[in-house]
């Protein structure tokens, strides 16, 4: 009988939500890269390098997750009404802001002309900035909703987009200046990374949050930094101070920097995404006592 | 101007779990679904323990986050307060879900029946497939709302037209009505009393109150 009682009381606190599940988190996972690269495709076009493959591969990356919400959402075949709330649904602006990156980028691609490239680009970081915004307007997950998540994820995907430069730099820039210029790029993109993940740790105790989330948070961050970031950072210095065959380290560490960001958006959409949960400021008053104490359950940090 | 509001008195609920059922009853939701729950909340150490019951659904908000974020105008709020879902054009991507800080929403991806996957008798008749793979939750028995814009009878006072919860409810916890209307009943309760609403500080403006104390 103490257990069903117990049991009972779980369903008030936080909750881990399971209506999106790995489909969703692809978007963000894969869309944020896809537009971050996309970006900084564009700002290296400006520099003379061919940059029609990191096109092709940002689009691939925003339309791969794009597929993989449309085989999540219940009503796959009305999906065409995601863009009937452009006035207050982010979800809806990330949605009218996709075909333009296909389509500036699919003119890229057959006329190269640089206005197209540019435009993609644009779109590009636009799509990544959507994205962050459909996280924090949802109010329900405390974890998204947090002021500091939305700087993050932003970083993090441009910090992406410049790590997949910096995958394809040894490839297609040929120039060590170049490619020294790609890794001190990505280098301060990490380190902003770094820093507004640690701020947004540190907001999320601070403010207080379900301890669902803070767990999962925490589980991640030890690896995240030394892995996502510090070691991609050490490897992108090598290559920064132009040692010999240090192009080459571009690679990993790109890779790497991009599985961190990876790590951190499939952990902040799944496993840390716990539900408000429910809390009373008083409790009835019944007979002649006085009221208890206020009850938030399952909370954690400061709150 | 009319807003329909619910007040809930906390020092009446005993957590029967009618209003659940009645809900269920009312609105066919299927197995694993309920618009309407009471949370059983145990709070204190021996031997000075609490117990509350806490009904709980969707809150109708003044600023519903669900609508704002719901990509497709699916969901929408009413001039009279109701937050409501359009099935037909809904497409199920769960952001209302998120948005939600109630947990009021749910999506079924399949039918599912009390009894596996054949439908009894009750379910046959009361299935409604447009319901499948959409977002859905309370909704303050809008039907009953809108037969008292027909009939000219009053939601809150009249059965006929009040929420089946509210009606179904015990111990007279619970309390529907206009709270524009400074006569209405849930007016005069309000005033009476001293009142609350769900996770205020995150400025949705919840149309439930919960009543804790005396005025």
């Amino acid at each position: 009988m103490k257990a069903k009682t117990l049991k009972a009381g779980d369903r008030i606190g936080p909750r881990q939500q399971h209506n999106w599940d790995w489909r969703a988190a692809s978007n963000f996972i894969a869309g944020g890269a896809g537009g971050g690269l996309l970006f900084f495709a564009a700002l290296a076009s400006l520099a003379g390098i061919d940059v029609r493959a990191l096109l092709l591969g940002g689009m691939a990356l925003i339309g791969a997750g794009l597929t993989c919400v449309w085989f999540e959402i219940g009503k796959p075949w009305r999906a065409l009404n995601v863009y009937r709330h452009l006035a207050t649904s982010w979800m809806t602006r990330e949605a009218a802001v996709a075909p333009l990156v296909f389509v500036c980028g699919a003119l890229a691609l057959l006329t190269g002309h640089s206005i197209f490239v540019l435009l993609t680009g644009v779109f590009g970081a636009a799509f990544v900035y959507a994205q962050a915004r459909i996280l924090s307007a949802d109010k329900g997950i405390p974890a998204w909703r947090h002021a500091r998540c939305r700087p993050m994820l932003v970083a993090t995907g441009f910090a992406e987009g410049a790590a997949l430069v910096a995958v394809a730099a040894p490839f297609v820039m040929t120039s060590a200046a170049g490619q020294i210029a790609v890794a001190a790029v990505t280098l301060g993109l990490l380190l902003i990374r770094v820093l507004l993940w640690r701020s947004y740790l540190a907001g999320l105790r601070a403010d207080g949050a379900p301890e669902g989330s803070l767990r999962a948070l925490a589980a991640v961050d030890g690896q995240f930094l030394k892995f996502g970031n510090l070691l991609p950072a050490a490897l992108l210095l090598v290559a920064a101070l132009g040692a010999p065959l240090a192009g080459l380290a571009l690679i990993p560490a790109g890779l790497i920097a991009v599985g961190g960001g990876w790590l951190v958006k499939y952990t902040l959409v799944r496993r840390a995404a716990f539900t408000q949960g429910f809390a009373l400021p008083h409790l009835p008053v019944r007979g002649r006592g006085p009221a208890g104490a206020a009850v938030k359950p399952g909370w954690g940090g400061a709150s | 101007m009319t807003r329909y509001v619910m007040a809930i008195d906390l020092r009446r609920c005993v957590g029967c779990q009618t209003c659940t059922a009645a809900c269920k009853n009312a609105n066919a939701t299927p197995p694993g679904v309920q618009w309407r729950r009471v949370l059983d909340i145990e709070t204190g150490e021996f031997p000075d323990v609490r117990r509350s019951f806490v009904p709980v659904a969707c809150m109708h908000c003044d600023e519903p986050p669900c609508e704002e974020v719901c990509p497709t105008t699916a969901t929408k709020k009413r001039a009279d307060g109701l937050v409501t879902i359009d099935y037909d054009t809904c497409i199920g991507c769960a952001n209302c879900v998120m948005a939600c800080p109630y947990e009021a929403r749910s999506i079924v991806h399949e039918a599912k029946f009390a009894y596996g996957d054949t439908p009894i008798k009750s379910e046959e008749v009361r299935f409604d497939p447009a319901r499948i793979g959409v977002s859905m939750k309370c909704t303050f028995c809008v039907d009953r709302i809108d037969e008292a814009a027909r009939t000219g009878q009053v939601p809150g006072r009249d059965p006929e037209v009040t929420p089946a919860c509210v009606n179904s409810c015990i111990s007279g916890a619970m309390s529907f009505g206009d709270i524009d209307d400074p006569n209405s009943n849930v007016s005069r309760l309000l005033a009476e009393t001293q009142s609350f609403r769900m996770h205020e500080e995150l400025g949705t403006g919840p149309g439930v109150y919960y009543i804790w104390d005396k005025g």
